[in-house]
């Protein structure tokens, strides 16, 4: 088992989380689609996104972290886990190699 | 001719008393409204309003009165063991000032068969183990709404019998369940207002302001429910100059605006708004009136930048409380697959 802290991983779970838990899978968000804007985060969608980013990431958010520029797209959220990552040491994304 | 650029442009309309009102033709307006709306509209004969001894509600009740005479309004005062002991004696004060007999009904065991004080006690032992009933409690968003891009998280406090306080960030679930089980408050005043609206054939008049319908800090079905509302349309500040208009007691005026929900005093801007009224209601006249925010920071002598995140909290807000101000979705009859 090796684990894997790629970028691309990140994106692909955060973005199928968006998609899967706020939108039902009925649509797409872009990665720099504006979710706060477009409503598609509201105030209990960020608390939703902090509780995915410290339960199945593993990572530890604290309120000043909770900003526009962490939160507000996939990208933003993309590049604010991959800085914790490099911060807080391993992250929960594990795959299996085969 | 030298051309003006958008940030050099300074929108005249806009400055710090824009919201002044005149007070007696905006009374005459509101008593119209009430009448046309209750009599001639509803078909009811008086109204009924709930007062808690704070400065809305005073003002809607001051002007039902006005509207309807003292013998057609009835002031419900809506006590549970967790309200404020200050609230019934402000709020027959004011009863006594204009003629209204008060009617006062403890709601204490209704809530407790709704379990409303057990489901938020649990939940907030999720976050912070030894809290039990002999605490008090409260829910905060951060106050630096000016000064901070941080998007608002609740965080709960408690304060033990002995004075010790404690405050922790909610997490997602028991932020959800506090709120679902206070909420139980405001929807049970408003089935006790009911009661007595319809057994008298009244209407109940909603005590709701601007801010808190706009930015969307009520209860649907709770303190959203009424039959016609008197102050929707009017700023906080805009209340206040009402309230001094028709005689409203110093003692309500002077009164920090609390959330009367929570066990420890909560006031309305730590609770939801965030911001002094004052300020508040300027950046909301301008946000909704796009006011530039060169201008509008100009004017208040703010930041454009604090301008600019009190405009991005506000468009947020209206966007995040659509629902509660959304009626019953429905097809219409046209849109059934009968052929």
């Amino acid at each position: 088992m090796t684990e894997i802290t790629d970028t691309a991983v990140v994106r692909q779970q955060i973005h199928d989380y968006i998609v899967a838990n706020f939108l039902f899978d009925t649509g797409d968000v872009k990665d720099d689609t504006s979710l706060i804007g477009q409503g598609v985060l509201d105030s209990t969608g960020v608390l939703e996104m902090v509780l995915f980013l410290e339960e199945r990431l593993s990572l530890s958010v604290s309120d000043e972290e909770v900003l526009p520029e962490h939160f507000d797209s996939v990208d933003a959220l993309v590049a604010f886990v991959t800085a914790k990552m490099g911060t807080d040491g391993s992250s929960g994304l594990v795959t299996h190699e085969t | 001719m030298t051309e003006v650029s958008a940030s050099e442009r300074v929108d005249v309309s806009f400055h710090p008393s824009i919201l002044t009102i005149d007070v007696e033709a905006e009374t005459n307006r509101i008593v119209e409204h009430l009448r046309d709306s209750v009599i001639r509209r509803l078909s009811r004969q008086g109204a009924v309003v709930g007062v808690s001894g704070g400065i809305d509600s005073s003002v809607a009740l001051a002007l039902s009165v006005r509207a309807f005479g003292p013998d057609r309004v009835v002031a419900l005062i809506l006590q549970e063991k967790e309200s404020s002991p200050e609230n019934p004696v402000l709020a027959r004060e004011l009863c006594r000032g204009w003629g209204t007999t008060p009617v006062a009904e403890d709601i204490t065991a209704a809530l407790e068969g709704f379990g409303c004080y057990c489901r938020r006690d649990e939940a907030i032992r999720e976050v912070i183990p030894e809290y039990d009933s002999t605490y008090r409690s409260k829910i905060t968003l951060p106050a630096n709404l000016l000064d901070s891009d941080a998007l608002g998280l609740f965080s709960v406090t408690v304060i033990s019998p002995e004075g010790d306080e404690q405050t922790k960030r909610l997490p997602l679930h028991p932020y959800l369940r506090i709120v679902a089980a206070t909420n139980f408050k405001q929807r049970t005043r408003m089935a006790m207002l009911y009661n007595h609206a319809e057994s008298r054939n009244y209407a109940v008049i909603g005590t709701a302001n601007k801010n808190e319908r706009d930015q969307g800090f009520f209860v649907k079905y709770g303190d959203g429910g009424a039959d016609v509302d008197a102050i929707a349309h009017l700023y906080k500040t805009q209340v206040y100059q009402l309230a001094t208009y028709l005689g409203v007691p110093d003692s309500i005026q002077r009164r920090t605006p609390t959330t009367d929900t929570y066990s420890a005093p909560t006031t309305e801007e730590e609770f939801f708004f965030r911001l002094p009224f004052e300020t508040m209601d300027l950046l909301w006249y301008a946000e909704e009136h796009q006011v530039p925010i060169e201008s509008a920071a100009e004017a208040m002598q703010l930041t454009t930048q604090q301008v600019a995140r009190a405009y991005r909290e506000f468009a947020h807000r209206r966007r995040s409380t659509d629902y509660l101000r959304s009626h019953v979705l429905a097809l219409s009859a046209r849109d059934s697959g009968s052929r």
